[in-house]
């Protein structure tokens, strides 16, 4: 009688728990980790802690390489079967949104109030999504290198300007100690090419496109600042200051470690390295080339799909995962800019007095987000064949004219992009 | 005619190996650099890319790159999916495409030139701008399965599996090759009262071994090479193929080391296939070749 007592008692809870589990709503979100053991890890904790926090949603997740993310989120848009909380990288975002891929991101904006502006992303006035972290660049050296080669080290209140910059870049070249002065990366490719060369653009007065109106790159691309930006641009390469699109990824990877270049302008994300191999490692802000001293700004950040049936549900899982402690585990695990300044305080390397704190004023005092427009991921194909076309010796002029007519045309295509 | 030199026919027996032995040297070197890449740590094999270190077991080797590759992606997972879409798209091809040839080639049907030409001439739309239209319709698409009716075919094996088994050229080189067969044997076979499909089993398919081959083997390297299309009718991992895979290794910093034991890992099986069928193979190229 009591083994038949106990045994119903259990069933009874039994049926009690997995009432309860199916009462949770099922919340599916697609994130672009995969192949990353430390980011999977730290999502599925976050994912985890927030299944495990509440009754009413459960998310389950799926990873995607991020070579194969974007493709597979348009190919799943076109067929209807978008998952609930997207992850998407920040200037990609007023595309999705355009294009009706994303919806609105409903979440109390009191909390984001301290955050970077990278991590926020607006489009038309509206929040549609918000990232954990940020990234910057800067111009990595050694001081070393700039005591040996007799140079001031630029501060973010005073960077180097046009004339410090390419002196430097002389000294460093004349010195013979180098392969090449500057190390631009140009072994990279995609989103590199806008995410860290128009900042330069910008700071000579140009940009990828005209802000104001977000429907001409005329006079934005092409005029006196563009082309100024274009001839310095070809310079740099025709003058042996930096390797061109031929340069070995080795080189990049490991060329400024191995003593090969003097200066590299390189993110966050490999100042770990730096630090390791040369303990005098700097990391320096970008240049001023006439309208102030500029970075890129923006990384991946979480949105909701605009086919979620539950948007309460995937902005409740966004505010959750926006807690100091998970910004904290992203750039412990990862390397990447925390988005506040409190969570930046737990963490290893951004902490006050840390090895990379500099980025977090980088970021905070030069950040520039890329040009807020759907026609962006357009525009920032046409930009980066546009710079390697000159870094290989096209004529400036043409080039940056032929891009402003490209971009204009899509544009124009696509009926101002709704700006 | 002038009697042929010893010491000219030893000559041109050398130099003619010498060519084969260099071209051979070419084509296996991307192989040899791949294997022996995926023993060694980043900065070694970096290091050699820049000498003929590169080809040779140098260095400080190590399964190292092996065991992170399998830490990093599903690489089980993938080859068996691979494997399983391929090596059931090729059976299914090789059957329907060969019996779509039998009826052009020997059954006499109003239309049948026509229809030919259209499936030939579909050899020349690139799949790429057939792939939007083709993923709307199958991710409307209906499906009987354990559960019942259910709509749309993405993630799964059969999206992966069916819209690829028919294609003109698989259809044309049997067309091709059923065309040189000798009529006789057709005819005497039906004179003794074999049906169709008796003929198609036994007279014409076990005289197909070499374009069973060609077939085989060219749709083996369409299908395990996919990429494109499960990239963006396959959502989840358990479903993904290796090529889909690969970009699981394309990190912010690339780990050269597992991406060379990745692709050693996954070409296993097409060598495998290759040498199981190259006999076939070069017997239906050889074939090919003195029709003329």
């Amino acid at each position: 009688m009591k083994s038949t007592l106990k045994l119903t008692t259990a069933l009874v809870f039994g049926a009690c728990l997995s009432s309860a589990a199916a009462a949770q709503t099922e919340l599916t979100m697609w994130y672009h980790g995969a192949g990353n053991e430390v980011e999977s890890n730290i999502i599925n904790q976050i994912v985890s802690d927030f299944n495990a926090s509440q009754s009413d949603w459960v998310v389950s997740l799926e990873s995607f390489p991020q070579g194969a993310y974007n493709d597979s989120v348009v190919a799943a848009a076109l067929a209807g079967n978008l998952p609930d909380i997207l992850d998407v990288d920040g200037p990609v975002m007023p595309n999705w949104a355009w294009a009706g891929y994303m919806q609105p991101l409903p979440i109390d904006e009191s909390v984001i109030e301290n955050f970077l502006p990278g991590p926020k992303g607006y489009w038309d006035g509206e929040l549609y999504s918000i990232g954990l972290w940020d990234a910057a660049v800067a111009l990595v050296t050694r001081q070393s290198t700039l005591d040996a080669l007799g140079l001031r080290t630029p501060t973010l209140e005073e960077p180097w300007n046009l004339q410090e910059f390419m002196a430097a870049l002389d000294a460093a070249k004349a010195s013979g100690e180098f392969d090449y002065p500057l190390d631009l990366g140009m072994a990279w490719t995609g989103e590199w090419y806008p995410y860290a060369f128009s900042p330069f653009l910008q700071s000579f007065g140009g940009d990828i496109v005209d802000r104001s109106t977000y429907q001409t790159a005329e006079g934005a691309l092409n005029g006196d600042a563009a082309m100024a930006f274009g001839e310095w641009w070809q310079g740099l390469f025709a003058n042996g200051y930096a390797p061109g699109t031929s340069q070995d990824p080795a080189d990049r990877d490991g060329g400024f470690i191995d003593g090969k270049y003097a200066f590299s302008w390189n993110g966050n994300w490999a100042a770990l390295g730096a630090l390791n191999a040369h303990d005098d490692t700097l990391f320096l802000p970008a240049p001023d080339f006439g309208n102030g001293s500029t970075i890129g700004a923006a990384s991946w950040q979480f949105g909701v799909s605009a086919s979620s049936e539950h948007p309460e549900g995937a902005a409740a899982f966004i505010q959750f995962a926006l807690q100091d402690q998970y910004l904290a585990d992203f750039s412990n695990g990862i390397g990447l800019i925390p988005a506040t300044a409190s969570s930046a305080q737990m963490t290893e390397n951004y902490a006050d007095g840390g090895p990379m704190a500099v980025f977090f004023e980088l970021t905070e005092a030069q950040a520039l987000v890329r040009p807020v427009t759907p026609g962006y991921v357009v525009q920032a194909k046409v930009f980066e064949k546009a710079l390697a076309d000159i870094a290989n010796g096209a004529d400036v002029a043409d080039t940056l004219d032929a891009a402003v007519d490209e971009i204009n045309a899509d544009i124009a295509a696509n009926n101002g992009y709704g700006h | 005619m002038a009697a042929i030199d010893p010491s000219n026919q030893g000559l041109r027996l050398a130099t003619r190996y010498a060519v084969l032995t260099l071209i051979a040297v070419i084509f296996i070197f991307p192989l040899v650099f791949m294997v022996m890449s995926s023993f060694k740590p980043d900065l070694q094999l970096l290091r050699d890319t820049g000498s003929f270190r590169a080809f040779l077991p140098v260095g400080d080797l190590s399964l190292n790159n092996y065991a992170a590759a399998f830490d990093r992606a599903p690489v089980a997972t993938f080859v068996f999916n691979s494997v399983l879409v391929t090596g059931l798209t090729v059976l299914l091809s090789l059957f329907f495409c060969s019996l779509a040839a039998f009826s052009f080639v020997f059954l006499n049907w109003r239309g049948r030139n026509i229809a030919l030409s259209i499936i030939i001439a579909t050899l020349i739309v690139p799949f790429e701008t057939i792939a939007i239209p083709l993923l709307l319709l199958v991710s409307k698409l209906p499906w009987i399965g354990w559960e019942g009716l259910e709509w749309g075919w993405l993630n799964s094996y059969r999206v992966q599996i069916i819209p690829w088994i028919a294609d003109g050229l698989t259809i044309f080189l049997f067309v091709q090759y059923f065309k040189d067969l000798p009529r006789e044997l057709i005819e005497a076979s039906r004179v003794e009262g074999a049906s169709w499909w008796q003929i198609y089993i036994k007279v014409v398919m076990p005289l197909s071994g070499p374009v069973l081959a060609t077939a085989a083997i060219l749709k083996f390297l369409v299908m395990y090479n996919q990429y494109l299309w499960p990239l963006i009718v396959v959502q989840e991992e358990s479903y993904r193929p290796v090529m889909v895979g690969l970009q699981y290794f394309f990190q912010l910093n690339i780990a050269w080391g597992e991406v060379m034991a990745y692709l050693t890992l996954i070409t296993v099986p097409v060598l495998a296939f290759y040498l199981v069928l190259q006999k076939a193979f070069i017997a239906s190229i050889a074939s090919t070749g003195v029709k003329g």
